[in-house]
């Protein structure tokens, strides 16, 4: 039975039962195995997850970015502005990117073209969709940079790739993302690849621009801590599904998954006193292309009962507006 | 960029005096030596080629010798040939335009094609045309040139008489554009499917390769149309490692191709090497030599060049 | 150096300095260095856990190769046990090698991937002669089981592993000779969430087990906290405060350290309103800063701090506690 979304604010994109596969080797990866979830206008949901959980796939998968020979999303909708992405064809999900939602990428090295000064990639989705003249563009992409706190931003335009630090690449990353005003914006672990204090940096301008702009934002990471400055809403994915989905406090202070309950316990904590080990959560992620029937995260669970191992428990709400996927989310 | 271009050219300055070096002690290598003509001949007598070596200042010591043939080189004075006593730089410089009207086109024609061909089979990879044309540039490049400019001969030539089987012109037709351009189809197709064969297989895989980076999701997730991905993001990073490869096979317009240009009789550089070598006319090989050997180096600095203007990263050293 | 320092020092370091050189120009000349390490002095207690922290170009990751000579110092000098290590070759640091090892960050590329596990952990005796045939098998079971691991996975291949798992297998190598010191440069930076945990238990574990020394580099405040017994922060190249753990995380002295500390996510939902965010970016270690190097980030920056370099001292006396600033030691 599909778990009942939360109160619509005003929701912007909503994604409902979302399968992703992909053909390797052994098999058949179900990389995302029935996800669904919502973005609220000038709110940010994130998505936490560590390898193996899905994330990343779902984040491009609404985008239709993935590679589709190995890729295949097999099921879903994905309902943005009244029309379902994925029914789209190719020149109107083009229409779609960069204007009406926007990505930002963990690498921002790789991610930007090498051999074109920065200014000219920040003006193309200016071009392209706004219909702006070079020239125009160009005043804007200025004006862009000094909106993400780039120095010397009639300088910088000029400038290549490789000759910015990994700080200013990602501020130049979300420039061009937010050059047309998107709804909403997908950040796929946009600071992991950057230094804590400008990390810092990065995540209150992602905050201070949705305050700004009221975009919808899709936080895709696998550092809790970033969640807990961030997110409103909070969905903990585990082997491609959802486990857990609910507001950033409950998550935090009452999680009720055993595996969000395992994962902050298993976060190092800087206090006084601090425990002589940490919590572990036993055992490693399954095999994606050998998922039996039963949950998924059975095989390292402290609380599993044979239940468990032989029918995957649904997402469902326990509380409004918290969602849990385990058979047991009600024990205490 | 100017600092870049004037260390470049720099460097290749010990290069060019190390080809030399070695180019005029392989001669004085070969059997017989630089006057083998005359010593392995049995009815000139010793003490005539005792007076031609001191004529020709070959009874001085290597590095002397050396040095002589060094400033001749610089001024223009490439020697004579043995055979006819012709000033050597002129016999190699009348070939030159034929060379490079066959090289020219076959060049072109590769380049264009195979690109094209490289990039579509990349785009659409294991596509039947994909699989087409990998096999096709195998097939080419398994069969040795002259096979394929034989057969072309005999179907073309001597079977469907639609065109000549050799020679530049028709006797008679010197000058002629048309003539000229019914004899250049056959070597020019028989040399371009070797070289489309070679360009495809590098144009694919510079593909493939940049297709599958980041800045091209990058741009995708832009919303530019594809097509703009294709040539404004993916062709202009694909496109560094192939002006490398340009700038190495810019010699081949001057050093020509041997068979080729054998089997079609074509008057050019390349048939001017082999029959040197039949006639063992080793100033003409000598010059040949340092012929090519410079320009197989401008051709590395002229890629060096393309490849930093291309790709503003290199120019950081 | 005095005696006292070098018997309870496991590694003690005077004004160590490591550069590397850049080379540009025809002739590759050297126009420029790198001063990646650039005048340390740390000590090393026997038995402790000292964590080195600090962002890219601080030089935490040259500093421990440094003081495991994988990389030659420019100057200064390393005490390793007691003996003076500077200036030892290659064949004379060997020996030593037994006694220091190091644990990679990567666990994908650091282990060979042509070499089964087996081979990779019985390679450290070979090199030193230790053992060979059934001796060496059995060291190597003992070895995998020491880190968790089957006797099993010594027949198999680094990628028939998980990053966690191979990650244990980094360590098992690092431990195979009984070595009196472990490096570990962002040991568990490359895994998941959950798996850290894992290792970070197992790596305290077995120090307390074998009585081992610990440098533990990570730019993972977090991580560091929870392990380190005393902690050292770096920024370009220099050693800006060293205390103990519980000093460092709640008293801190150093701008910078207010800064990291406030800077690292903490996972109280709710967003940091009195979080210090530093201006600009992290400068090169090619031209530091004149005078103090943090003086162009400083959010307490003086006069004072743009032309004299502070020294790493101690605002109270007696105390462990050292920090390079100003503000603390006028």
């Amino acid at each position: 039975m599909r778990a009942a979304l939360p109160q619509e604010e005003q929701t912007v994109l909503r994604v409902e039962d979302l399968r992703v596969q992909f053909k390797v080797a052994e098999g058949t990866l179900r990389a995302v195995d029935g996800v669904s979830f919502t973005l609220q206008h000038g709110k940010t949901l994130g998505v936490v997850g560590e390898s193996g959980s899905g994330k990343t796939v779902s984040a491009l998968s609404i985008l239709r970015l993935l590679e589709t020979p190995p890729a295949e999303i097999k099921s879903g909708r994905m309902l943005f502005g009244g029309r379902d992405i994925l029914k789209l064809s190719g020149p109107e999900i083009s229409e779609v990117r960069g204007r009406e939602i926007a990505m930002i990428f963990q690498e921002p090295m790789t991610s930007l073209n090498p051999v074109k000064r920065v200014g000219v990639q920040v003006s193309e989705p200016l071009v392209r969709h706004l219909g702006l003249s070079p020239r125009e563009a160009r005043a804007r992409s200025i004006q862009l940079f000094e909106l993400v706190g780039i120095q010397a931003p009639a300088e910088t335009i000029d400038r290549y790739p490789h000759e910015l630090s990994g700080g200013m690449r990602q501020r130049v990353m979300i420039a061009m993302a937010i050059a047309c005003e998107p709804k909403v914006l997908i950040a796929d672990e946009p600071t992991t690849a950057l230094d804590v204090t400008i990390q810092a940096q990065i995540l209150d301008l992602i905050v201070g621009l949705q305050e700004k702009f009221g975009t919808a934002i899709l936080l895709i990471t696998h550092d809790l801590a970033v969640i807990a400055e961030t997110a409103h809403r909070v969905a903990v994915m585990y082997a491609g599904r959802i486990v857990e989905l609910a507001d950033v406090k409950t998550i935090f202070e009452a999680p009720r998954h055993p595996y969000t309950q395992g994962l902050l316990r298993s976060i190092p904590q800087i206090v006084r006193n601090r425990p002589a080990t940490l919590n572990e959560i036993p055992g490693m992620v399954p095999n994606l292309a050998r998922l039996g029937g039963g949950c998924s995260f059975a095989g390292r669970c402290e609380r599993v009962v044979d239940r468990c191992r032989l029918e995957a428990p649904p997402l469902e709400v326990i509380r409004p507006g918290h969602d849990v996927a385990c058979w047991r989310a009600n024990d205490v | 960029m100017l600092k870049f271009i004037l260390r470049r050219v720099l460097q290749s300055i010990p290069l060019v005096i190390g080809v030399s070096i070695i180019a005029f002690g392989l001669m004085h290598l070969a059997p017989g030596g630089p006057l083998a003509v005359y010593t392995l001949n049995p009815t000139i007598q010793a003490q005539d080629i005792e007076r031609i070596k001191v004529a020709l200042g070959l009874d001085q010591p290597f590095h002397i010798q050396y040095l002589r043939w060094a400033a001749g080189m610089f001024s223009g004075t490439w020697g004579n040939t043995f055979f006819g006593g012709r000033p050597v730089l002129d016999v190699i410089l009348e070939r030159v335009p034929a060379t490079l009207i066959l090289m020219g086109s076959a060049l072109s024609i590769a380049i264009l094609l195979g690109t094209a061909i490289g990039m579509l089979g990349a785009v659409k990879r294991y596509s039947l045309f994909d699989y087409l044309a990998t096999t096709g540039a195998l097939f080419a490049l398994s069969f040795p040139t002259f096979w394929f400019g034989l057969m072309a001969i005999y179907v073309f030539a001597v079977r469907l008489r639609w065109l000549p089987s050799g020679g530049m012109y028709d006797l008679g037709n010197e000058g002629d554009p048309i003539d000229l351009l019914i004899h250049l189809v056959l070597p020019t197709l028989v040399l371009a499917l070797v070289l489309v064969a070679t360009w495809s297989r590098y144009a694919r895989s510079s593909f493939l390769e940049v297709i599958h980076q980041d800045y091209i999701r990058t741009a995708r997730a832009k919303g530019l149309v594809e097509r703009d991905v294709l040539m404004k993001h993916a062709f202009p990073n694909a496109l560094v490692p192939l002006i490398a490869l340009f700038g190495l096979q810019l010699p081949t317009l001057f050093s020509g191709a041997l068979v080729t240009e054998t089997i079609f009789g074509w008057p050019g550089m390349g048939r001017l090497f082999v029959d040197s070598l039949t006639m063992k006319e080793y100033p003409v090989l000598m010059g040949m030599m340092m012929f090519t050997a410079l320009f197989v180096i401008v051709g590395n600095l002229l890629a060096d060049i393309g490849v930093a203007l291309a790709d503003p990263r290199v120019r950081l050293e | 150096m005095s005696e006292l320092a070098a018997t309870t020092s496991l590694i003690s370091i005077r004004g160590l300095k490591t550069y590397f050189p850049i080379r540009k120009g025809i002739l590759s000349r050297v126009v420029d260095k790198v001063h990646a390490v650039d005048g340390v002095d740390l000590d090393v207690r026997r038995g402790e856990v000292l964590g080195v922290v600090g962002e890219s170009g601080c030089g935490k990751t040259t500093l421990a190769r440094t003081m495991l000579k994988l990389v030659e110092p420019t100057a200064g000098e390393i005490q390793f046990n007691g003996t003076d290590i500077t200036h030892l070759s290659r064949r004379e640091m060997a020996p030593l090698r037994r006694q220091m090892q190091i644990i990679f960050q990567d666990p994908f590329s650091s282990l060979n991937p042509r070499l089964t596990v087996g081979d990779i952990l019985a390679t450290p005796f070979e090199i030193h002669g230790l053992a060979e045939g059934q001796d060496m098998r059995d060291r190597v079971e003992r070895l995998l089981m020491l880190v968790g691991l089957r006797p099993e996975a010594a027949r198999r291949y680094p990628h028939e592993f998980s990053g966690g798992q191979r990650q244990r297998i980094g360590i098992a190598r690092a431990l195979a000779l009984d070595p009196q010191l472990v490096v570990g440069d962002e040991p568990v930076s490359a895994l998941d969430v959950s798996i850290q945990a894992q290792i970070i238990n197992l790596l305290k574990r077995l120090q307390a087990e074998l009585g081992l020394t610990y440098v533990l580099i990570s730019h993972n405040l977090s991580v560091v906290s929870h392990i380190a017994d005393r902690v050292a922060v770096m920024y370009l190249g220099r050693v800006v405060e060293i205390a103990s753990r519980d000093e460092l995380y709640f008293s801190a002295l150093h701008p910078y350290t207010e800064a990291l500390l406030s800077a690292a996510p903490s996972s109280v939902p709710g967003r940091k309103r009195d979080r210090i965010i530093l201006k600009g970016d992290i400068p090169s270690p090619i031209n530091p800063p004149s005078g103090c190097r943090f003086h162009p980030r400083c959010p307490k920056v003086m006069a004072r701090c743009k032309t004299d370099d502070p020294a790493l001292i101690s605002p109270t006396a007696g105390s462990s506690h050292a920090v390079a600033c100003h503000l603390h030691n006028p």
